[in-house]
């Protein structure tokens, strides 16, 4: 191999995708430099904000030792995943039957019901709060069971947000699904029943997926409606807990703050992983026509 | 959380495999018996669900609300019994939750923004009346003294006041802001001088709270009957006295024995005002009309911030969007390519933001960003008060939004690439168009049908985006000559410390801001969905 052929594979490489990589790699810096700061901070022995810089000055284990011994992270974090995980659940179920309704049937107020959905999110969600907090004031009284300081009252509220835009996302993907599919199983005998949960729930499985992982991840950010709902600290989900931490103390706390985002954030990377393909299918398989 | 997670659109696709269908031909037309047997258990456990939801309400006499369960029972039980409405069936669960907790709330925010509702003017004109003449209760000669708890309904530090009475016979009694109630002598527990130490359905204050609430406390005062309420003296005991003050009917006003002051109420406003225009601060809640509309409209201290804000508003919703889309457009577009290797790792560390909690990563950008010792600086090499200007705070936000909400476009517009059939670029390549020529006007017009309704819902997100701003920048900086208008305040912050902030809670004209802000983003929304093909699938 001559000197000249080498230069020429070298620039016919650059010229197809090498700048796509050096373009990519600035990416990559914009993306992760702050996930970096993150995982020093977590590991920076100080534990605090000024010491915590991108890369990490030394490897311990104290934020997370601290994380677990001064407060009760353990609980919060179970919190945290139970209230996403049974959320994530019950909004994709619920969500599926209005999409399988909204993209098979045609009924009266069909159009109404589908814009009402997008509307309704966008009324500025904060003061309806208000209303939210006398609502459940009542209803603690009545029945403590479902009231503040359960999982359960605001495992209610956020399933009320379950038929959204994400029911949108759902009625794009089961319109994909050939009707002669379930007109033939009607024909063979088959009820509506039947049809949705053996023959378009299977086939809809990556949109399920992405909303699931959608629900899951917002979930778990969620703050303001938590914050008026679980006020007993062992009760509180990592949100709660860990904007807790750093609005008193936000020099010392730092270190395990980082430490606490960093485990919060595992669950979420962990299914990005798994489920990469659906998402990418989920999001949009089918909404572009040919 | 940022920028949304959305679609619309969706259209035939490839027919992919059919299953095979248990039952087939043979089966009975009424569906599978286990299908019967899960239906008549959920109809089973709603009946149950139904009678626990009812003891309650019906031990407090409350028929409207047994009403209310029956009727939802009914809905329950014809919508699964009858053969008919099948749609029904599917959208009945997720719409009775949607109607309890989302629309009924934002109802009421609606209907809250007539009224003058917020501090100072929550309850009735009885309960302002009762609240005054308790107030204004003074030690006379023959006053009985109780011994008193100091304790509250729920949270101790934030829950309703209650003081915990016995009376010099022993007697125990719970008196709150709307008088007192009896207390069966086995529900409480009390020390040797007879003051409670513990009863049932309270919590007691500890030293720490008590301290926190005294001014509340001490103002706080028990209607005990006619004319007279019972008001605390030290932390330990209160009396009941005589009213000064006292409603007449005859005048519609309060008069005040001692100054002999008169009080006129204005049933327009829902306060009691005196000859100059003084008001009581016990006022109630009154219909105001468009009052609160009309403010925004009109009143130049709040109609020149308004449309400043909303200016900057729009600016950072759309550039947002922008943002989002040529960053996630850009990186789908870098990766669109058989011949790079190591995509499968480069979409998942790019993608890693999203996976990532924002708000805690908002408040840790907030600290990159810090003048002192933040990271920009100091990697940089720069010296600039980031969140001090007003255009580098701006900046900064949209960067930090950008950051966030990049991965979920990359996403959806990579999955929207690879479904676009290869024949048709290479066809527009044949024609002889060239690779922009191409992408112009052979992908990117495909591209947008399924891009459009998630750019739509970012920014309307975005357009709401009160953890980005208020995370981030608190609405600041502040000029010093306002600190109620800050140079990132988006309209949702600024309604915020409207309602919470500073002068007292004023619900009422805060749910009539949030009426603006709601129908601003509706019009925009739905004027851009409109002009998309987008929403013709909904036809």
């Amino acid at each position: 191999m001559t000197a000249t052929t080498m230069g020429a594979r070298v620039t016919r490489w650059a010229r197809l995708t090498g700048w796509r990589h050096l373009l990519l790699v600035v990416a990559l810096v914009f993306a992760l430099f702050p996930v970096l700061f993150v995982v020093s901070a977590a590991l920076n022995p100080l534990g605090t904000l000024s010491s915590s810089s991108l890369v990490p000055q030394g490897v311990s284990t104290a934020n997370l030792e601290r994380l677990f011994s001064d407060t009760p992270f353990g609980s919060w974090y179970l919190n945290s995943i139970l209230i996403s995980l049974a959320n994530a659940a019950g909004t994709v179920f619920l969500c599926a039957l209005a999409a399988y309704a909204f993209s098979r049937f045609r009924f009266i107020g069909r159009r109404t019901g589908l814009f009402g959905l997008l509307l309704v999110q966008m009324f500025p969600q904060f003061l309806a709060i208000v209303a939210i907090y006398l609502m459940f004031t009542d209803i603690t009284e009545y029945w403590p069971e479902v009231g503040f300081d359960t999982p359960w009252g605001l495992m209610l509220v956020y399933l009320g947000g379950a038929l959204s835009v994400n029911t949108w996302l759902m009625k794009g993907f089961f319109d994909t699904v050939p009707r002669e599919l379930d007109e033939s199983a009607r024909v063979d005998g088959a009820t509506h029943a039947q049809v949705f949960f053996r023959i378009m729930l299977p086939l809809v499985a990556p949109v399920l997926a992405i909303v699931g992982l959608l629900v899951f991840i917002s979930t778990i950010n969620e703050f303001l409606i938590a914050s008026v709902f679980l006020r007993d600290p062992e009760s509180k989900t990592v949100a709660l807990g860990l904007y807790g931490l750093i609005s008193g103390e936000r020099n010392a706390n730092f270190g395990i703050f980082a430490a606490g985002t960093l485990l919060i954030s595992l669950p979420t990377m962990a299914v990005f992983w798994f489920l990469q393909r659906f998402i990418v299918e989920g999001l949009t398989s089918g909404a572009v026509k040919g | 959380m940022f920028a949304d997670r959305r679609n619309g659109a969706g259209a035939p696709g490839g027919a992919p495999a059919r299953p095979p269908l248990p039952g087939g031909a043979l089966a009975p037309r009424s569906g599978s018996l286990a299908g019967q047997m899960v239906k008549i258990g959920m109809l089973g456990l709603t009946t149950a669900l139904a009678v626990w939801a009812a003891f309650p309400l019906y031990s407090a006499g409350n028929w409207i609300g047994i009403g209310v369960v029956a009727a939802v029972t009914t809905l329950l039980f014809y919508v699964y019994l009858s053969p008919r409405a099948i749609p029904a069936k599917y959208l009945v669960p997720g719409t009775l939750l949607l109607v309890a907790f989302q629309i009924l709330p934002v109802l009421y925010t609606v209907s809250t923004s007539i009224t003058n509702f917020g501090d100072g003017h929550r309850g009735s004109k009885e309960e302002a009346i009762a609240s005054i003449e308790a107030s204004s209760v003074v030690r006379a000669a023959d006053s009985v003294d109780y011994r008193l708890t100091v304790a509250a309904v729920g949270d101790p530090a934030t829950g309703d006041l209650v003081f915990l009475l016995t009376d010099p016979e022993g007697r125990v009694q719970a008196g709150d802001a709307d008088g007192l109630t009896e207390l069966a002598p086995d529900a409480v527990t009390t020390d040797p001088s007879g003051r409670i130490t513990e009863a049932e359905g309270y919590t007691l204050l500890g030293a720490a709270e008590v301290s926190a609430r005294s001014a509340e406390i001490t103002a706080f005062a028990v209607p005990s009957g006619d004319g007279s309420g019972i008001r605390s003296s030290g932390l330990s005991s209160a009396y009941e006295g005589d009213a000064t003050r006292a409603y007449d009917a005859d005048c519609d006003c309060i008069v005040d024995a001692a100054t002999g002051a008169r009080f006129t109420a204005d049933d327009e406003r829902g306060v009691f005002l005196d000859e100059s225009g003084e008001r009581l601060p016990q006022g109630w809640r009154v219909d105001v009309g468009w009052d609160n509309f009309a403010k925004v409209l009109t009143n130049p201290s709040v109609s020149g911030p308004f449309f400043g804000i909303l200016l900057w508003n729009l600016a950072f919703a759309a550039g947002t969007v922008l943002l989002v889309f040529v960053l996630g457009l850009g990186l789908a577009l870098l990766m669109h390519t058989d011949r790079l290797r190591g995509r499968r790792v480069y979409r998942v560390l790019l993608v890693l933001p999203y996976a990532m909690p924002s708000f805690a990563m908002l408040l840790l950008w907030r600290d990159m960003f810090n003048a002192d010792f933040g990271l920009v600086n100091r990697l940089l090499g720069l010296d600039v008060d980031w969140l001090g200007g007003e255009w580098t705070a701006r900046l900064a936000l949209l960067v930090v939004n950008a950051w966030l909400g990049y991965p979920y476009l990359f996403l959806v517009a990579t999955g929207a690439l690879q479904s676009i059939p290869r024949e048709l670029t290479q066809a527009a390549r044949l024609d002889g168009a060239g690779a922009w020529q191409s992408f112009r006007h052979v992908t990117l017009p495909l591209l947008m049908v399924a891009l459009t309704p998630i750019l739509v819902s970012t920014f309307s997100f975005n357009f709401n985006n009160f953890n980005a701003v208020y995370l981030m920048t608190g609405g600041g900086p502040f000029p010093p000559d306002n600190p109620m208008v800050g140079g990132t305040d988006l309209l949702i912050t600024y309604t915020y410390r409207l309602a919470f902030g500073g002068q007292g809670a004023q619900y009422g004209y805060a749910s009539a801001i949030s009426v603006f802000i709601f129908l601003i983003v509706a019009v925009i929304s739905v004027v851009s969905l409109r002009r998309s093909r987008s929403l013709e699938e909904t036809h």
